[in-house]
């Protein structure tokens, strides 16, 4: 069975995010690169079917620039049997990264059986790619999973959606799911898993080779920027209990009076 | 002028509010909605009165139920036999889920989670939220047409005085062709709130709350305002609270017209997911927590004691 995990690098969630000088993206120098938060249940989850089935293979996937191998090398820390790079800038847009994931899946030769990715990556949160890729090798797609169940080639997943309520699907793999907080709880990398990390393989693309070119792009990103800073609000103390009632009073009336909110 | 299609789900019969926030702001182009099933004359009259032209009622078999391949199928049937410029929806679950699928199908772009735009000379430019809102980028879309845009719910608001539509409803036929992908159950929520991206008013619960149970003061609170109820990531690792009910940058982004911040620190990941609320007001025992430099009125204080004052004070105002 082939196993394969989408993953993206993105920016540590305790980043202090600044615009590029010129604007069209964030400056990257300084940032401390993580795995994708999300992609670590979606790797979590290959690991736990493998160690189901004795003949898959899990193969991560990354799309994006080399500075470092953070996530693809977490990933096979954590237990992935090998690793694909395609390097790409950091801001590519949602279609671009699918088509490049693509073509970086078919150029292992190996037929997917189940493709798995984080719901969403935290640095443009687009919430696009596991479909867009499922609808490009013409395959099923559930996003936001927070329950997994293979049996044979059917998997039963279940998908979060507003409110916390779920949607239970049942579908023959291959597949392509997209995870979600509370799928699993993703394991840490051992010593030995970060040393055999080191010698596992890892094939390495360029956009070109996975046959994207810059006019893939279909979503165009320009003048970032930080938001509006609100100015400062009225504090109120009301640690003596005796000042609470007229305080808390005061901050409700202002609600309607000043906030017009309620 | 552009040629516009608003897809929009139905909740109960209603069609979202988000729909009538996107139809508000497309006013002075050519706007239809398209929505599968049926649809009340009801609802059909409030699609008119915020634009809607035509209202599409797309109907066929296994449409019944929501699928991401019925769904985008059936719509990419419908949109190709029209001539549309652009295809707006909600970014909702469902429209998060299917829209990049139908996306795909044209081979076009598709521009997610856009919390404000222009139709200048009929072409699109949005504003959308990178990296939970640390950061605002332009967004356009290139490449074949249609282009399509999702919607944050509470984003634009609602249009103070719309101009009206025709609001013809008719029947289209939809094909849902192939679903592999099936719902074949629902597990309902155990709250019948609204949810936290969609709420009006959102009360939240941070570390300081200390245990699950007492996360019952929040909820009396929100009962009283017809709020939903939010945890902060301390909060939901701590095991206080479903990651359902996470607000943040791994959680859910939310832009409430009213945030009430209880007990939480306010780390730079979870003002990432609620700084575009209106009104804040957060409680807190620490003067110097960073939830103070977002709110507008903040009280130190601790909330076990505030949170109950507050709302009973909230009941005399709303007279309940």
């Amino acid at each position: 069975m082939n196993i394969f995990v989408c993953v993206k690098q993105v920016p540590d969630t305790e980043t202090k995010i600044t615009p590029s000088s010129d604007k069209s993206f964030i400056e990257t120098a300084s940032i401390k690169w993580i795995m994708n938060p999300y992609d670590e249940f979606a790797v979590e989850q290959a690991l736990l079917i493998k160690q189901a089935n004795s003949a898959a293979n899990v193969t991560v996937v990354r799309v994006g620039s080399v500075k470092d191998t953070e996530a693809l090398r977490t990933a096979m820390a954590m237990g992935a049997d090998e690793a694909v790079l395609v390097e790409a800038a950091d801001n590519l847009d949602s279609y671009s990264i699918a088509k490049a994931l693509k073509g970086a899946i078919e150029k292992t030769g190996k037929k997917p059986d189940i493709i798995l990715a984080g719901k969403q990556a935290i640095d443009d949160d687009a919430l696009q790619v596991p479909q867009i890729l499922a609808e490009m090798l013409g395959l099923p797609s559930v996003s936001v999973i927070v329950g997994f169940e293979l049996s044979g080639s059917t998997v039963k997943v279940k998908r979060e959606i507003e409110g916390g309520a779920l949607e239970v699907y049942e579908v023959t793999t291959p597949v392509v799911l997209a995870a979600n907080k509370g799928l699993n709880t993703p394991r840490y990398a051992s010593l030995p898993g970060i040393m055999k990390a080191k010698k596992k393989p890892m094939a390495q693309h360029s956009l070109a080779d996975v046959g994207v070119t810059d006019a893939d792009r279909r979503v165009k990103y320009s003048n970032f920027q930080l938001p509006p800073e609100k100015p400062a609000g009225k504090k109120f103390d009301a640690t003596d209990a005796a000042k609470q009632q007229a305080i808390v009073a005061e901050v409700v009336g202002l609600l309607r009076t000043e906030a017009k909110i309620i | 002028m552009a040629n516009v299609l608003v897809f929009t789900e139905l909740h109960d019969g209603h069609v979202k509010p988000v729909t009538l926030e996107i139809l508000g702001k497309l006013a002075g182009q050519s706007a239809d909605v398209a929505v599968i099933g049926d649809i009340g004359a009801d609802q059909v009259a409030e699609l008119a009165k915020f634009g809607a032209q035509n209202v599409h009622k797309i109907k066929g078999s296994n449409l019944d139920q929501y699928s991401p391949e019925g769904y985008s199928n059936a719509l990419a049937d419908f949109i190709k036999s029209k001539s549309y410029d652009y295809v707006f929806a909600g970014a909702t679950s469902m429209g998060k889920d299917f829209l990049p699928r139908l996306a795909a199908k044209f081979e076009a772009g598709l521009a997610s989670d856009v919390t404000n735009f222009t139709m200048d000379g009929g072409t699109f430019a949005g504003t959308r939220p990178f990296f939970s809102g640390k950061c605002l980028a332009k967004v356009e879309i290139t490449g074949p047409k249609p282009h399509f845009i999702t919607i944050r719910p509470n984003a634009l608001g609602m249009t103070a005085s719309p101009t009206a539509g025709a609001g013809a409803a008719a029947d289209a036929a939809g094909n849902a062709g192939e679903i592999r992908a099936m719902i074949k159950e629902i597990v309902k929520a155990a709250s019948s709130k609204t949810d936290l991206t969609e709420a009006n008013i959102i009360v939240t619960g941070g570390r300081a709350m200390k245990n699950a149970e007492n996360f019952q003061i929040l909820e009396k609170m929100a009962d009283v305002l017809g709020a939903t109820v939010g945890a902060s990531r301390a909060a939901v690792d701590s095991g206080f609270a479903p990651h359902s009910m996470q607000v943040g940058q791994t959680g859910k982004t939310v832009a409430p017209s009213l945030y009430i911040a209880c007990g939480v620190s306010g780390a730079i990941q979870h003002l990432a997911g609620m700084r575009t609320s209106k009104v804040i007001v957060a409680i807190n025992t620490d003067p110097d927590a960073p939830i103070f430099t977002r709110a507008d009125y903040g009280i130190v204080g601790d909330l076990f004691q505030i949170v109950p004052i507050m709302t009973e004070e909230f009941k005399k105002l709303l007279g309940k």
